[in-house]
């Protein structure tokens, strides 16, 4: 039951952000790599082509298999949650247990027009929920949604 | 007994200054007592006492001074909305805490406050950090006024037009008491390993204190020999002997501490209902005085050990918001039976698990896949082992380690199941203490499966409760059953809100 039943994607903008991200991590592994490579003497490549590899795999792979794992729905007045890749983790929030909500914005997402729905609980497990990926003004759109929920559940 | 409303700033109990200054003596003046032994051993006495005398009266002068401006510019407001608190001689501060945000006001009193009738009044917030509002020190009358106070202003009961509230004083209803032989035989139960090996690590580092060589054999059976002459002949027994005594002065040393601490922290347990929550009032010297407010319980938590279980003993703790601050102890019955901890459970408004209840188990899987993983783990030990060519240590790991890890798995198999009923939801775990959570179905805060790859393959998912100020977990059920029980759980989680659950006093389902 892996099968994302009906649950909404996230923006595709996301998958370009998670590149950008992953792209600076393989900058910096492909630097050290290549001060590696030159302190060994002779262009063996063995440093150099094991993380070329990793590098081309993190650029190409993992943001496709991390856009397909993820997924929320906003149904029955519950935030649904879905994400991890290899810890698959479901979360579904009600809204009446939601205490406060952000909308988070950094200076990536903001380049994609892309930002980060945090619902915060009272609980000490799973405290916030953090759902990334949304375009901006769905995650606020979201945020009135699930804000006027709780309203009217508080009267 | 009615109380005015005042909306003046009042200080502190002046006695608080007295309080301050007798700790002050033992922080400053021992340690300045002790330094001067230590400069004054080497020669020219009269001369060095000339200087030193006024350098310690000044600064047991300017503490004094400086505790008494501290006491002068610490005002606290009880207003209409909130308790304010003005402190700082140069620069002031002033916090304002809403009655809405405290949770518990809970009273201290430490054994020098104590001399003199005061308590220590701390509000808490549940905010992180410790960082609640506490006022050192108040006559007990006072705190217990300000608690009344408290708890009548945040459930909105007082006519503010006349400023008087109603407190009526020791109402309650007793629920619970520990005589002293209870709280003796408690104390047997709570032997601390750890307090053993501190001891026989100090005995070892300290051994040149004592008068014979505890880590000597030979030493203790010249000991055990001289008495009586026989003893010399019997040298193996006078060994084994020796041993049986160090053993048992440690096992000694254990219970003692055990008891100790325990008849210090428990002395005159009391639990009762008054029309607020739970009030618990406990200890020798420094006796605490707690409101648990029953509408705040999240959960309840029934603990047992591994001996005591053998003596139907058992404890009972509540789990609610402000226990999540880690600043009080909720523990509403520390060491009972448990047909004196069902009528505490019924007074919180939960229920113990019916006898006929459906339990769950962990799918067998789950427990197979543990038990493999663990023996993975032995099996590359034996592997390094191997590896060095000791083929006699390789076979230790996998038959000891797999024995025990077999014998725990079935045994936890066998020992935690989880249910669920109309209101409820139960989580037994361990086979060796196995605890008890009992949790509302209502007052759950989120609900998550989580399912690593192993478990994916083999279709079973471990189920994470958010809990206020606790964690609620089920794991390794079939997926199913776990995602029946999450929607079941979500449906009666949708019925009421957030501020029903945690914030007012609001009405609660009743018991069943």
């Amino acid at each position: 039951m892996d099968a994302a039943d009906d649950l909404t994607p996230l923006d595709p903008a996301y998958k370009s952000l998670m590149r950008v991200q992953l792209a600076i991590v393989a900058a910096v592994l492909l630097v050290a790599a290549s001060i590696a490579e030159v302190a060994i003497p002779g262009w063996t490549g063995a440093v150099w082509i094991p993380a070329l590899l990793v590098a081309a795999y993190a650029l190409i792979r993992v943001p496709l298999r991390r856009y397909h794992a993820r997924g929320y729905a906003l149904a029955g007045e519950r935030l649904r949650v879905v994400r991890g890749v290899i810890f698959r983790k479901d979360t579904v929030v009600p809204f009446g247990r939601v205490q406060h909500i952000d909308v988070g914005q950094g200076p990536l997402e903001r380049f994609f027009h892309l930002a980060t729905l945090t619902v915060h609980t009272a609980g000490t497990h799973n405290a916030s929920v953090a759902l990334p990926g949304l375009k901006h003004d769905t995650a606020v759109a979201m945020r009135e949604d699930i804000r006027t929920a709780i309203r009217r559940d508080t009267r | 007994m009615i109380v005015p409303i005042e909306d003046s700033p009042r200080r502190t109990d002046p006695r608080s200054f007295a309080v301050r200054a007798i700790s002050m003596l033992g922080q400053l003046v021992l340690p300045i007592l002790f330094g001067a032994f230590a400069i004054l051993d080497e020669g020219d006495l009269g001369d060095l006492a000339l200087y030193f005398v006024p350098l310690v009266l000044v600064a047991v002068g300017a503490n004094m001074a400086f505790a008494y401006l501290r006491w002068q510019r610490l005002t606290y407001t009880v207003g209409e909305a909130d308790i304010r608190v003005e402190s700082g001689i140069l620069s002031r501060a002033a916090r304002s805490v809403p009655y809405e945000r405290i949770q518990d006001v809970s009273l201290e009193q430490k054994p020098v406050p104590r001399l003199f009738g005061l308590v220590e009044v701390k509000f808490e917030t549940g905010a992180g950090g410790g960082d609640d509002l506490a006022l050192t020190y108040l006559t007990q009358g006072e705190g217990e006024r300000l608690r009344e106070l408290v708890r009548a202003r945040r459930d909105g009961t007082v006519v503010a037009s006349d400023s008087t509230v109603t407190v009526e004083a020791d109402s309650g209803r007793l629920l619970f008491a520990m005589s002293p032989k209870r709280v003796v035989t408690f104390g047997l139960f709570e032997f601390s390993l750890a307090v053993v090996a501190v001891v026989a690590g100090l005995a070892q580092q300290f051994d040149f204190l004592l008068p014979f060589e505890v880590w000597d054999w030979r030493a203790w059976r010249e000991q055990l020999a001289a008495p009586g002459q026989w003893l010399a002949g019997l040298g193996f027994l006078a060994q084994v002997l020796g041993v049986v005594v160090a053993i048992g002065s440690l096992a000694l040393v254990g219970v003692a501490t055990g008891v100790i601490r325990t008849v210090l922290r428990e002395w005159n347990f009391r639990l009762e209902r008054t029309d607020k929550g739970l009030r618990r009032r406990r200890g020798l010297l420094t006796r605490t005085d707690l409101v648990m407010p029953v509408h705040r319980v999240q959960a309840l938590r029934l603990r047992t050990g591994f001996l005591r279980r053998l003596f139907g003993w058992h404890a009972l703790k509540v789990v609610s918001l402000a226990s999540d601050s880690g600043s009080a102890n909720h523990e509403a019955v520390p060491f009972a039976q448990m047909d004196e901890i069902a009528p505490v459970v019924a007074e919180t408004g939960f229920a113990l698990p019916a006898t006929d209840l459906d339990w769950d188990r962990a799918m067998p899987a789950y427990r197979v896949d543990g038990f493999l993983l663990g023996f993975a783990v032995t099996l590359l030990i034996s592997a390094i082992a191997l590896a060095f060519g000791r083929w006699e240590l390789a076979l230790i790991p996998p038959i000891l380690g797999g024995g025990w890890m077999a014998l725990h798995e079935y045994l936890d198999w066998r020992w935690s199941r989880y249910a669920l009923d109309r209101d409820q939801l139960y989580a037994r775990r361990g086979w060796l203490a196995p605890s008890l959570t009992i949790s509302s179905r209502h007052k759950l805060q989120s609900a998550e499966i989580i399912r690593n790859p192993l478990a994916r393959l083999r279709g079973y998912a471990d189920l994470h409760f958010g809990l206020a100020g606790g964690n609620f977990r089920m794991r390794g059920l079939p997926l199913a059953r776990a995602q029946a029980i999450r929607d079941a759980v979500l449906a009666s989680m949708g019925e009421r809100d957030f501020s029903e659950v945690v914030e007012t006093s609001g009405s609660r389902p009743e018991a069943h």
